[in-house]
């Protein structure tokens, strides 16, 4: 079958196979290919709880301009393993070409390239090297000049030993060939656009977003308990804890984390704890502890879907509730919603210096989605806050929790100055001590309320996009950031507008007037019972019209925005 | 009573008369005010119950946080402020049964802090349930039937972790008390004390007369040095000892190993990010 076709501004790439295939190998080094051609690219991965076997994908995206969002379209689809087309069938389009084994051919309506990656592979003497192959027939699609391809496939693999290299270097060349083949026989032609300035972004993940704002914020200090999502930070913090001099600890629980990270505010480090909802659980005492005893706290909360163990390698934004009303008792707290790398970004760098200087515990919610979204970026934004502490040198007659007109007592930590520093969990008089004066209660209680009024004030404001006359506004908090403002592009609606909260905690009361003024409202979230919905409702006793929820495991996609919206 | 710097009159003791929980706060001061003479560099740690109280009751800096977490914060505290001396003290309820997974895990740790647990072998605070080291058959109020679990051997799950050090005293002997706690505190690495502390108010059966009958002292025939030996002092029950069961000073401390204070020795609040090596990494990134 010979079919023309040609892929202008923006294809969707998907790569599918079984765990232990080495796609997020491929996904690595395509990338940073076609970022070196300069291209626009950005990737997400769905896969499945399980070392081995089962069926993951990547979906790569290549444009002429910045894109981020999930898009259910395949244009290219690349089947490592033979249940991957099966794994995706409601993805495929009669557009979408096929890339499959020789062996593997099936009855499909679809374009069905056949590259023999089983047999070179063998050939090769690694059965591994399929997914090498598959990259060098990609790049050969993107037109990218063969060497440029194979200088890549050493870098990547240039650590490796043996001959490994060179069996890469052969596998992506003749994967290369059989691409160009491929191309010219069906007469299959990228005509994207390039800008060369994109060679010169970085390519980033959710993860590392995250784990460098904290770095920029001043973090020295995590303890954390592996879970997906939220391991991501852990790990890379742990092999720069050398470098970045940071104490990295993986506790024996979250809760031993959680009160770790108290114990090291205390002592004077700016801690952070990384984890999700099912640790998260295991750490709201703690977190209590953090509202009782004015501690600061950042809380890296990585969502997945539950309840309990759940989808654990999957998406969902179904933790707010969670980190709203964690803990007994009341205190204040702030929470962050990134939609975006550079918020992580920016966000996590903020936290430290928000708990620091209002010593109360500081969410970042974020979830798997867009942790494990990779793309092109130029810079990441400008971090102004400070990031040394905001302590204070202890006087003979140093009180911890002082009353004062703001409500802030000056925090001094043990070994810093003259004075006595005592926190208590339970109640406590400004020394520190445990009291059970109904007035001293009462006062402390006031005096820690008082600090909701000071991050009220400190709120970040959500972002509009959109006309100034719209009719419909659209409220969307994290991750679902990308794929509306996609949706909303593709449809180019000017009675549509977006309203993007990055802090949904205190609720910025700015967005009031914003959302009164619309005629419809629609929340998108990523949960089953529309936990943002409720909050605004709460807070503001203002309803929204309609929830676009989802909570299948996976993100909103665009294209179901825009039919939804 | 001698007058020690950490001595603080105003605090209002909410102690029953009578409880052992005096006799160590008495010589706990004693002790602190000998080897670690700068109260400025000395924090204790507490969790929640009666003997968690103790910290309020002397003049120092001091973490009360929550029931069973005391080793956490305090591994946490030590790490974040090498130059600080680390005390812990707290409940047998609080250490052995709400903590006990953080104390097999700090144990393994090994950071340099000294954790003293006040054992009356019932839970004060919440009015004389039993604790993880209460005797089969004593009887409370929700067992009532007494006892029929068996009970937690702290010293022996100690040194089957090979902890540095590890030791139990009785408070009714102060002299002793204060020589082994002594040697507890300035040893380097995780040093467990486990104090017999009679509850006059919640327990019975376990009085002064009881641990005076019940225990007898290690002698020179022990050599601490010697782990089967220690272990074998651990289990017998018939008899408790008292002493240095079990210690040792190879095994490397917990903050010393953290790659954090490998080339810097700085404690982590005068640390700055190092905005060199994000660059660096961000750099990278570009290629
Ligand atoms: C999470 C939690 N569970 C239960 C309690 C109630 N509580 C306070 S102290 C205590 C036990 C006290 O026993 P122990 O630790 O042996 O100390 P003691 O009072 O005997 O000195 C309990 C169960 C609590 N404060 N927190
Ligand atoms: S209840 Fe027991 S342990 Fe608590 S203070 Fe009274 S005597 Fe001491």
């Amino acid at each position: 079958m010979s079919s023309q076709r040609t892929f202008q501004h923006d294809i969707s790439v998907v790569l599918a196979g079984e765990a232990g295939q080495g796609i997020a190998t491929v996904e690595q080094v395509f990338m940073r290919t076609l970022k070196t051609a300069g291209y626009h690219v950005s990737a997400t991965k769905e896969y499945m709880s399980r070392v081995r076997g089962g069926t993951n994908t990547t979906e790569i995206r290549v444009a002429s301009r910045p894109i981020a969002a999930f898009v259910d379209r395949i244009d290219l689809l690349v089947e490592l393993n033979p249940k991957a087309v099966d794994h995706v069938k409601n993805r495929l389009s009669s557009s979408t070409i096929i890339i499959a084994d020789e062996n593997s051919v099936k009855d499909l309506p679809q374009l069905v390239l056949t590259v023999p990656f089983a047999r070179i592979a063998q050939e090769l003497g690694d059965r591994i090297l399929s997914n090498t192959i598959a990259l060098g027939f990609l790049a050969a699609l993107f037109d990218i000049p063969s060497q440029e391809l194979i200088d890549q496939v050493r870098r990547s693999f240039g650590k490796k030993e043996g001959d490994i290299i060179e069996k890469n270097c052969s596998a992506a060349q003749q994967g290369f060939d059989l691409g160009r083949q491929a191309a010219f026989k069906h007469q299959l032609s990228v005509q994207i656009e390039r800008n060369p300035s994109v060679k010169k972004e970085m390519i980033v993940g959710g993860h590392e977003a995250a784990a460098l704002g904290a770095v920029v914020g001043g973090c020295n200090f995590l303890a954390s308990y592996p879970m997906s999502p939220s391991t991501g930070v852990l790990t890379f913090l742990a092999q720069h804890a050398d470098e970045f001099g940071i104490v990295v600890e993986q506790a024996e629980d979250e809760i031993a984390a959680m009160n770790m990270g108290l114990g090291s505010w205390y002592a004077g480090g700016r801690a952070m704890v990384t984890t999700s909802g099912g640790g998260f659980s295991l750490m709201t005492e703690g977190l209590s502890l953090a509202g009782a005893i004015e501690s600061p706290m950042v809380i890296y909360l990585a969502q997945r879907p539950g309840p309990a163990t759940g989808l654990p390698t999957r998406t969902e934004q179904g933790d707010l509730d969670l980190a709203l009303y964690a803990g007994h008792g009341d205190f204040p707290r702030a929470i962050f919603t990134p939609g975006t790398l550079k918020d992580i970004f920016l966000l996590t760098a903020m936290a430290f210096d928000l708990a620091d200087l209002y010593q109360v515990p500081v969410f970042i919610l974020t979830d798997q989605g867009l942790l494990d979204l990779y793309h092109t970026l130029s810079e990441f934004p400008a971090v102004t806050v400070k990031a040394s502490n905001h302590i204070v040198k202890t006087t003979p007659d140093y009180k911890r929790y002082k009353f004062t007109d703001s409500g802030l007592s000056p925090r001094g930590i043990p070994g810093f100055g003259e004075g006595i520093v005592c926190v208590d969990s339970d109640e406590h008089d400004e020394g520190g001590y445990i009291t059970e004066d109904s007035q001293t209660r009462k006062a402390m209680v006031d005096k820690r309320m008082k600090k909701h009024g000071l991050l009220l004030k400190d709120v970040l404001a959500p972002q509009f996009f959109g006309e100034k006359d719209y009719k419909k506004l659209i409220l969307g908090w994290g991750s679902s950031f990308h794929a509306i403002r996609e949706a909303m592009e593709q449809q180019s609606d000017l009675d549509t507008a977006f309203l993007y909260f990055r802090q949904v905690y205190p609720f910025p009361d700015m967005a009031i007037p914003l959302i009164e003024k619309a005629k419809e409202v629609v929340c998108v979230e990523n949960n089953a019972s529309g936990q943002f919905a409720k909050l605004l409702r709460r807070e503001t006793g203002l309803a929204v019209h309609k929830k676009i929820l989802k909570y299948d495991g996976s993100p909103f996609s665009v294209e179901e925005l825009v039919r939804q919206i | 009573m001698a007058k020690t710097i950490y001595d603080f009159p105003e605090a209002e003791i909410s102690w029953c008369p009578g409880c052992g929980n005096f006799g160590i706060l008495t010589f706990l001061k004693d002790v602190l005010a000998e080897v670690a003479p700068d109260p400025q560099k000395l924090v204790l740690v507490s969790g929640i119950g009666q003997a968690a109280k103790l910290p309020q009751y002397v003049k120092g800096h001091y973490f009360n946080g929550l029931h069973g977490r005391a080793l956490p914060p305090a591994t946490a505290i030590k790490v974040s402020n090498p130059s600080l001396t680390v005390v812990v003290t707290s409940g047998d309820g609080d250490m052995y049964g709400e903590g006990g997974n953080h104390f097999i895990h700090t144990i393994r740790r090994n950071p340099d802090i000294t954790v003293i647990v006040h054992n009356n072998m019932v839970y004060g605070l919440t009015k004389g349930q039993a604790s993880p080291t209460s005797s089969r058959g004593f009887k409370t109020p929700v067992q009532a039937n007494g006892v029929i679990l068996e009970p937690f051997n702290p010293l022996a799950v100690a040194i089957a972790l090979d902890a540095s050090f590890v030791a139990r005293i009785f408070m009714g002997f102060k002299d002793h008390s204060e020589e082994v706690l002594k040697k507890a505190i300035l040893h380097k690495g995780f040093s467990l004390v486990d104090v017999f502390q009679p509850c006059v108010t919640y327990n019975k059966l376990n009085t002064y007369q009881w641990f005076r009958e019940k225990t007898y002292f290690l002698d020179s025939s022990h050599d601490p040095k010697n782990r089967a030996q220690a272990f074998q002092k651990a289990i017998e029950t018939d008899k408790f000892p008292l002493g240095i069961f079990y210690q040792q000073t190879e095994k490397p401390v917990f903050e010393d190993q953290l790659v954090a204070y490998r080339d810097d020795k700085t404690p982590l609040f005068e640390r700055k990010p190092n905005l060199d090596r994000v660059q660096a990494i961000m750099h990278k990134l570009r290629q």
